[in-house]
């Protein structure tokens, strides 16, 4: 489904140059659930974004169902963003002047569907993590989990190959946390692939694979 | 390469972000662009208006639609009496006027001269021999008497003055011009034409704008005139001829033409005879008003830069995650754009009720009384839609250029915040 060769990033702050990735291979099946951890600065947010075509490595190869993704222009990553990646975001990075299921269709309508058919879909996104009831709401006007939830149904809408988690408890409460990663667990139970960093081990155990990095580098695996 | 797609969520989200967005910026912007509309219009219609009002000045109170005047190589119009009664026979004529006129020069404070080497108050004046009646009728002599009274046909030895020739209408002294002091409606002053001198009393004193043609004129009744000339027959100088609004001067024109009148005088409309310089002072006035409205429109292209660009970069965030979820750069940019569009749109589809609702109206109604003209706002309408379109393409251009400059940033950057 996914593999990384060899992947670099650095970052440079004028002549010094901060090597976070440091040469990773990586790769995750069709259905499999992996959790990505390790300490702040290991490099496994780095690791997301560049596997989710969020950012540019400086060098190494990304395959994406067989396509070579490293190669791809701008446009080409746009549209493999829109129609094969959902995202859930730390902060759950919804639109503010956009209503819950505003948020949801927009994907949907730069998919190509009409308005009505996108609101349909996204209302059923929507009622499948359990904010059905709050359609017409505002994110300013939903709690924490409820804006993570809606970000979920972001990200799922459109049936996405890879679903990309970074973070997605981190700014959550106890109970709220719970709920979405039961919803991660409906998810992987119905096929799909996830790829989810995190900080916490009682969520990673809900993982096929447990992908530990450090200082850049790839230090353990553990199957669950 | 933008796809019909990218329009259609560029429109979504260009209306979602205009209708929750904070009312007060929306009216401010609208409000900017209302008023940049009114400066790129208003003021160079009001400039030319100026202008159009000395045009308007020289119809309605001297030339009319169309005016008939002596041929080149003669003093009068032959045949004055014949072409006169043909002009009564025409339908078209809402008023007609008979004017003589002869170059000579009025004196006041004679009286109190005492040396003879002492400059006489005397100056050079037209002296316009009119029926008074007809006069009125043409151009509305009487209601523009400002001190004394209107002639009447009765009148003997009575003129009434421009004020030019009047030292405290204060429009000072010119060359050839040596305005008269002290004087008021029952002043005696002496008229000379052809070496003949007349005492005459001041009936009246104008009150006019310095350009009107009705400044440095002197008028007393035809009669009278026509003794002081010598002249015996009626042969005038000038007829001047009003027609209903609407109606073709040009046509009127060659119609007097082909009738035979063109051989005898010189028949003009009011655009051929109106004095030389008029449209080259309206083409300057006109270049001057889109210079200064140039300026308006810049500063309004600035603060719609500024309010995007403001706008984008708060937004660099959530432009960011857009890009992130697949949304297309052309997408985003023409959000920007539309919201530009609509700010634009909205403020000229304001100004343009505004200009044509009330203020073209009104002021044609009610002309702004300004030293030198009746001032009007000239704004025709392929003139206005021309402006309308500059505001739209500046504005467009303000708004996509700042939202470029944000949605070409690295996506992850916007999405993180990092510059």
């Amino acid at each position: 489904m996914i593999e990384v060769k060899n992947l670099v990033k650095s970052f440079k702050d004028g002549p010094i140059e901060t090597r976070v990735l440091k040469g990773i291979d990586f790769s995750a099946k069709q259905g499999e659930f992996v959790a990505i951890m390790g300490r702040s600065g290991a490099g496994k947010s780095t690791l997301l974004y560049q596997m989710s075509l969020l950012d540019e490595p400086t060098s190494g190869e990304i395959f994406i169902s067989g396509k070579e993704a490293h190669t791809m222009s701008e446009r080409e990553k746009m549209l493999f963003r829109l129609g094969e990646f959902g995202y859930v975001f730390q902060d759950y990075a919804l639109l503010p002047e956009l209503t819950a299921l505003e948020n949801v269709s927009l994907p949907l309508i730069m998919q190509g569907l009409s308005r009505s058919a996108a609101d349909e879909k996204a209302s059923e996104a929507l009622e499948r993590v359990g904010v059905g009831a709050r359609l017409g709401n505002l994110p300013s006007q939903l709690s924490g989990g409820e804006q993570q939830r809606v970000s979920v149904s972001r990200a799922i809408a459109h049936k996405p190959s890879i679903l990309f988690a970074d973070e997605p408890t981190a700014n959550l409460d106890r109970e709220s946390s719970a709920r979405v990663m039961e919803i991660f667990k409906e998810l992987h139970k119905s096929g799909q692939t996830i790829i989810m960093v995190t900080h916490e081990d009682e969520y990673a155990r809900l993982a096929d694979r447990i992908v530990t990095l450090d200082d850049g580098r790839i230090i353990s695996e553990k199957r669950n | 390469m933008l796809s019909a797609v990218d329009i259609r969520v560029g429109f979504y989200l260009a209306l979602r972000q205009i209708r929750r967005a904070s009312r007060w910026t929306t009216s401010l912007i609208v409000f900017v662009m209302l008023l940049t509309f009114l400066n790129l219009v208003v003021v160079t219609g009001l400039l030319v208006g100026i202008v159009a009002g000395i045009s308007n000045q020289f119809r309605i109170q001297e030339t009319g639609d169309v005016m008939i005047t002596a041929l080149d190589t003669k003093d009068y119009i032959e045949n004055s009496p014949q072409i006169l009664s043909f002009l009564q026979t025409l339908p078209q004529p809402r008023a007609v006027t008979a004017r003589y006129s002869a170059a000579g020069s009025v004196e006041a404070n004679y009286f109190s001269r005492v040396d003879p080497n002492e400059k006489p108050n005397k100056t050079g004046a037209t002296i316009v021999g009119i029926n008074p009646v007809a006069e009125d009728n043409f151009s509305n002599l009487s209601g523009y008497v400002g001190e004394g009274e209107y002639l009447s046909s009765s009148d003997y030895d009575a003129v009434l003055l421009g004020p030019q020739f009047v030292d405290r209408y204060s429009f000072g002294e010119q060359p050839g011009l040596t305005p008269l002091k002290n004087v008021y409606p029952g002043t005696k002053i002496r008229l000379t034409i052809n070496g003949n001198t007349r005492e005459v009393i001041v009936k009246g004193i104008l009150d006019v704008p310095a350009n009107s043609p009705l400044a440095a004129r002197v008028f007393m009744p035809a009669n009278e005139l026509r003794q002081i000339m010598g002249r015996y027959e009626y042969a005038v100088n000038e007829i001047a001829i009003l027609l209903p609004a609407g109606t073709d001067g040009a046509e009127f024109r060659d119609l007097l033409k082909r009738s035979g009148i063109g051989d005898k005088a010189k028949v003009q409309t009011f655009e051929e005879g109106i004095p030389n310089g008029v449209a080259e002072v309206q083409n300057t006035f006109a270049m001057i008003g889109n210079a200064i409205g140039s300026i308006g429109l810049a500063v309004a292209a600035i603060t719609i830069f500024i309010v995007i660009f403001i706008n984008a970069v708060t937004r660099r965030k959530f432009i960011g995650i857009l890009k992130g979820i697949g949304i297309s750069g052309e997408a985003i940019e023409l959000s920007y754009i539309f919201q530009s569009l609509l700010y634009a749109s909205i403020g000229s589809a304001l100004g343009i009720g505004i200009l044509y609702g009330f203020l073209v109206p009104y002021v044609s109604a009610n002309p702004i009384s300004l030293p030198i003209s009746e001032a009007i706002i000239v704004a025709q309408v392929d003139g206005t839609m021309i402006r309308i379109m500059l505001i739209v393409l500046t504005t467009v251009i303000a708004g996509y250029l700042p939202s470029r400059m944000i949605v070409r940033r690295n996506t992850l950057d916007s999405i993180l915040g990092r510059n």
